[in-house]
């Protein structure tokens, strides 16, 4: 097996995913959904005040962030499993460490990308500054695939089983808290004036060592899974 | 005849007889040692010049501190032994752990909390190790969910050492950045629980204890291993015979 | 140093001694739970056997 046929099956594999996707849009706004919804839950709950508000933001929509995450990256081996494709990739003679990549590549490019996306509004109805609403693109840009790729490990052990959701939360919310204090500490930073390069290294780090680690945990935990 | 040493110590039903002789001898040190710990905590450690007598709690939460990392990192060891080399013993051990871990991170969570009542005045602070230990406890309790959550007693034995490997990844990088957050956010409150230096007559009690709750967690880690034998060995012969003795 | 004193923990009693309290209680607990576990699995797992026993005969 040469590695050109194996970029191949890498990119077929979220070419797939992603025309899936297409073929079921309206799916695809739920994520987005959630998050502008339970960041706007915020100022409801706590007050208008603009102060205030400005100071919980960064907290607030990486908290937002990591529940909408959550909730999506469920999915990411549902209909496979469902349809028996799981199993193939386990029985394929590709490595199955990268075709998890490219399902989790997928998976962040069809829920992670638009979170991205939309967060610049979010900064903008909790009163960052710009400079604070840039660096908040660039810690989502970073921090949202750590996310997917961690959560990918919790699905791959919860997939077959009924109560997972439930499960999951307990298994990788523990898991994305460095995510979360490095990021929404850079926001904060940034709101502040200060330089966030350090802040910014630190999650790259993470994005790096997740991406090196959680593609093998995620395909051992799968060989258990549908042992 | 190495191998067939380790292989003997591995069966199943060997492990149950070795480990019901061994309880009693880890069990017994442990209850003196705890005895001296006591007596030598409570009783000869003058009272701490700032603290008064409040800071005899830390006999127990330092070394419940401890034994709830130990145990996190043991239970990694052995569910990643049991995923390697196949040691099905090894899996029984990692999935043993975990409550008793849970325990012992819950202990110092909830000792550090009386701690803090009067050093800090009130029943929780946002401390760095104290929310450490926290998110610990969290790691703990998602392995018991999901060991809890698989019916086939293997699949979740391997499901939960790579659940346990994942975590022991995890705990550095949690740890130091729950430091960072810390320095960052740091309240009016300074943590008063780290002390340069410690006074040899408290220091001997705080060793005391670490060493009994070891040996607390070895025999304790050995009962529960029995159990889980017992409950996957339950249809070979010499668990029905031992079953029906009783 | 008298027994009341010893009790009274400097006026620390109540923190001191529900600190040592609850650990004794979640250490023994530690140590029932699996014995009651023993028990109920042997039970069990020789009523299964009895069972079995009986329509074999």
């Amino acid at each position: 097996m040469n590695s050109d046929s194996l970029t191949r099956a890498f990119l077929i594999l979220i070419r797939r995913d992603l025309m899936l996707a297409v073929r079921h849009r309206a799916e695809m706004a739920n994520p987005i959904l959630f998050f502008v919804l339970v960041t706007s839950l915020f100022p409801l709950g706590i007050g208008a005040n603009p102060a205030l508000l400005q100071a919980v933001a960064p907290g607030v929509i990486w908290v937002a962030a990591l529940l909408a995450a959550l909730l999506s990256i469920e999915n990411v081996f549902r209909s496979d499993f469902e349809d028996g494709s799981l199993e193939q990739y386990l029985l394929s003679s590709h490595p199955v460490s990268v075709l998890v990549l490219a399902k989790i590549t997928a998976h962040w490019l069809i829920t992670g990308l638009p979170l991205l996306l939309i967060s610049p509004l979010l900064g903008i109805l909790l009163g960052l500054p710009v400079d604070a609403i840039k660096v908040l693109f660039i810690t989502l840009l970073l921090g949202t695939p750590v996310l997917s790729l961690i959560g990918a490990v919790g699905v791959a052990l919860t997939v077959g089983l009924r109560k997972g959701g439930m499960i999951l939360s307990l298994l990788v919310l523990p898991l994305y808290i460095p995510v979360l204090i490095f990021a929404s500490s850079a926001v904060d930073t940034a709101a502040a004036g200060l330089p966030v390069t350090a802040h910014l290294s630190l999650i790259a780090a993470l994005l790096l060592l997740a991406l090196s680690l959680s593609p093998f945990a995620t395909a051992a935990a799968l060989r258990v899974s549908l042992s | 005849m190495f191998n067939n040493f380790f292989h003997r110590m591995a069966s199943p039903k060997h492990f149950y007889g070795l480990a019901g002789i061994l309880i009693p001898w880890l069990a017994v040190p442990c209850l003196l040692l705890t005895l001296a710990g006591l007596y030598y905590g409570l009783v000869k450690a003058p009272p701490d010049y700032q603290q008064g007598d409040s800071y005899r709690i830390m006999f127990i939460h330092v070394p419940a501190a401890w034994m709830s990392l130990f145990i996190y990192i043991v239970m990694a060891g052995a569910g990643a032994i049991g995923l390697i080399w196949r040691i099905k013993l090894a899996e029984v051990v990692a999935i043993s752990s975990a409550p008793i871990g849970a325990s012992f991170t819950f202990l110092a969570l909830i000792t550090g909390s009386i701690w803090g009542k009067p050093m800090w005045g009130t029943w929780w602070v946002w401390d760095a190790r104290l929310t450490s230990e926290l998110i610990l406890l969290f790691l703990y309790l998602g392995v018991i969910a999901l060991n809890n959550a698989i019916d086939d007693k293997r699949t979740a034995a391997r499901a939960v050492a790579i659940l346990a490997l994942v975590g022991v990844i995890n705990i550095p990088i949690i740890h130091y950045s729950v430091e960072w957050w810390n320095t960052l956010h740091q309240g009016p409150t300074v943590t008063k629980f780290d002390k340069p230096s410690i006074h040899l007559s408290m220091l001997i009690p705080l060793l005391l204890m670490a060493v009994a709750f070891k040996l607390y967690y070895a025999f304790v880690v050995l009962m529960r291993a029995r159990c889980e034998v017992l409950e996957r060995e339950r249809n070979s012969g010499w668990v029905k015979e031992l079953a029906e003795k009783t | 140093m008298n027994l009341e004193e010893f009790f009274n923990m400097g006026g620390y009693a109540f923190y001191v001694w529900s600190s040592y309290g609850i650990a004794l209680l979640v250490l023994l607990v530690n140590i029932i739970a699996p014995l009651r576990q023993r028990n109920k699995l042997l039970n069990k797992i020789a009523d299964t056997a009895r069972r079995q026993a009986r329509r074999n005969a």
